[in-house]
């Protein structure tokens, strides 16, 4: 253990405040890319039941499916 | 051999192959980046000459590290596109951009703030943070161009072409980013590079570097595997798929 | 035109009838080879003007400035090189055409530099006197432009090729194109900056022509492969 005291640890003799920035915003970026990860899948998920839900009912499972994904394809990417 | 990569190289197959593999590598990252965090953290000794500071080394360096290793990967997958037409390897390179240019920032921020304490500014000229800019700016160039296009197959062969000539000029730049550097700023006190680390310092420095990879990897194959759904939201199994996750 | 009459012609006569075709349409088109000359003295008439008129100070700083207003003034050419073949659609009988396409593109690229980062170069020296340049570099500020403009031109035109089907294309070709001209930068501003020092300058000058050797072996056929996604996109 390199410190003797738990303010003596968020001190960093002095340098406290760059240390502790330096690893919140890495810290904080980390846990925002598996957030975001997470939140992009389930409402991709969410979207491809509501599609699945939308082809029964109307039936034609095949046809419903294919032009919404193309246009959702292109509003990501524009 | 090639059998198996042409099955990796299916979209169905990759996202079973890829839905087993992840829980390994979130689970490695998530120790790894814990255990190196408290190491380094708490029990690395001090720099003799930075005092604390030094311990930003722990996330600037695998921060560094990731932003190029990212565009690399980016240019290898851009490669296997256009040779092999494999649509995996588009999918991950435009997954990876974002990650390699938010950990392309964190060692910028962390290299500027690790500036304070050392140089006594926010920011110098110093060889390292001039590359990681240059960085910066080719991947937003990657992910701006990957946007332009409005034909999915463009974007994704523009994207690729625009990684390659950038990965054929990262060295390049960073040769002459030093030449430079030294020509204007002959001797200053470099951050990084020290002579013999000991082992209680690099250890923890090893195991970051390692626990980022695996979270890149990690990242990387969840976010692939959404966007195959995503593509391939008109296929078969992918109905089925999303039906039985519900 | 010739150039597709007798495709059993070569590679040459296509090459050769590029050359001429283009440099005939861009000797019509006056102003597009004006244009970057007229930005790079109005860049460095602003220079004085913002900074200070102190001839010492200047001299300091004017190899890097004229570098960077010479490589700038060629960024802004780049966005007409394949824009006006795009749009009357000749682009793609160049992509038709059972000739190399690399080599066709080489040969754009090459009169681009000529109407372009050659008279740069040669102006140069000119707006070199404006900024004080001391006495003996002059020559080299022409030369490592010179060679350096022709890097610029071939890395240019990846970007230019990539972003020709792009409506708004303008900016983002300088977004691609800045980050990678920085090398051509640092090893020109450099060989002007040991002239003035009275350093040797053949070192600066060799790594300008690897570079330039380099994009010259690789650039043509990331042109040719970003010309054909620009077409069939």
């Amino acid at each position: 253990m390199a410190f003797d005291s738990l303010s003596a640890f968020l001190a960093m003799g002095g340098h406290g405040v760059y240390v502790w920035a330096s690893w919140g915003v890495t810290g904080l970026l980390l846990v925002g890319v598996v957030l975001h990860a997470r939140a992009e899948r389930r409402a991709l998920l969410r979207d491809l039941r509501r599609r699945a839900r939308r082809a029964q009912h109307h039936g034609a499972s095949d046809a419903a499916a294919t032009p919404v994904s193309h246009r959702e394809g292109h509003a990501r990417e524009s | 051999m090639w059998a198996f990569i042409h099955k990796l190289g299916s979209p169905k197959w990759f996202y079973a192959i890829s839905t087993r593999l992840q829980p390994w590598f979130w689970g490695a990252a998530a120790v790894l980046i814990l255990v190196g965090s408290a190491w380094g953290l708490a029990f690395a000794p001090a720099d003799y000459q930075q005092g604390n500071s030094f311990r930003i080394i722990y996330v600037h360096v695998p921060a560094a590290f990731l932003a190029q290793s990212i565009f690399v990967s980016m240019a290898v997958a851009g490669v296997i596109f256009m040779v092999w037409k494999i649509k995996i390897a588009d999918m991950a390179a435009a997954m990876m951009a974002p990650l390699g240019a938010a950990m392309t920032f964190v060692a910028l921020f962390s290299g500027a703030v690790w500036g304070v304490p050392t140089w006594g500014t926010w920011w110098m000229w110093d060889a390292r943070l001039t590359s990681m800019l240059i960085l910066l700016f080719l991947y937003f160039g990657v992910i701006a161009l990957r946007g332009a296009f409005s034909s999915r197959d463009s974007a994704s062969r523009a994207a690729s072409v625009l990684a390659m000539v950038g990965v054929i000029n990262i060295p390049i730049i960073k040769y002459s980013v030093d030449w430079w550097y030294t020509l204007h700023q002959p001797a200053t006190f470099s951050v990084t590079s020290r002579p013999a680390m000991p082992v209680e310092m690099w250890a923890p420095l090893l195991i970051m570097v390692l626990g980022f990879y695996s979270f890149f990897i990690a990242v990387t194959l969840m976010r692939t595997r959404s966007e195959i759904l995503r593509r391939e939201a008109s296929k078969r199994w992918v109905r089925e798929l999303a039906g039985e996750v519900s | 035109m010739p150039l597709f009459r007798e495709p059993e012609g070569g590679a040459g006569v296509a090459i050769r009838a590029t050359l001429k075709r283009d440099l005939v349409l861009m000797m019509r088109r006056r102003s597009e080879v004006l244009n970057p000359l007229v930005f790079f003295a109005l860049v460095i008439t602003l220079f004085p003007i913002g900074i200070s008129p102190d001839p010492e100070l200047l001299a300091t700083i004017a190899p890097g400035l004229l570098w960077v207003a010479a490589l700038l003034a060629a960024l802004l050419s780049l966005d007409s090189l394949f824009r006006s073949d795009y749009d009357d659609g000749s682009l793609e009988q160049l992509l038709l055409s059972p000739q190399p396409l690399p080599a066709l593109a080489l040969a754009k690229v090459a009169v681009h530099w000529l109407l372009t980062g050659l008279p740069l170069a040669l102006m140069a020296p000119l707006l070199g006197i404006l900024l004080s340049l001391p006495a003996g570099s002059y020559a080299v500020l022409a030369l490592s432009l010179a060679l350096g403009s022709a890097s610029l031109s071939l890395i240019g035109a990846i970007g230019a090729a990539l972003t020709v089907g792009l409506s708004r294309g303008g900016v983002l070709l300088s977004l691609l194109v800045l980050p990678l001209y920085i090398p051509v930068l640092i090893f020109g501003a450099g060989a002007v900056q040991a002239a003035i020092l009275g350093d040797g300058v053949s070192a600066h000058l060799a790594i300008l022509g690897a570079l330039l050797a380099v994009a010259l072996s690789l650039a043509p056929w990331a042109i040719a492969a970003s010309l054909r996604i620009s077409i069939n996109g």
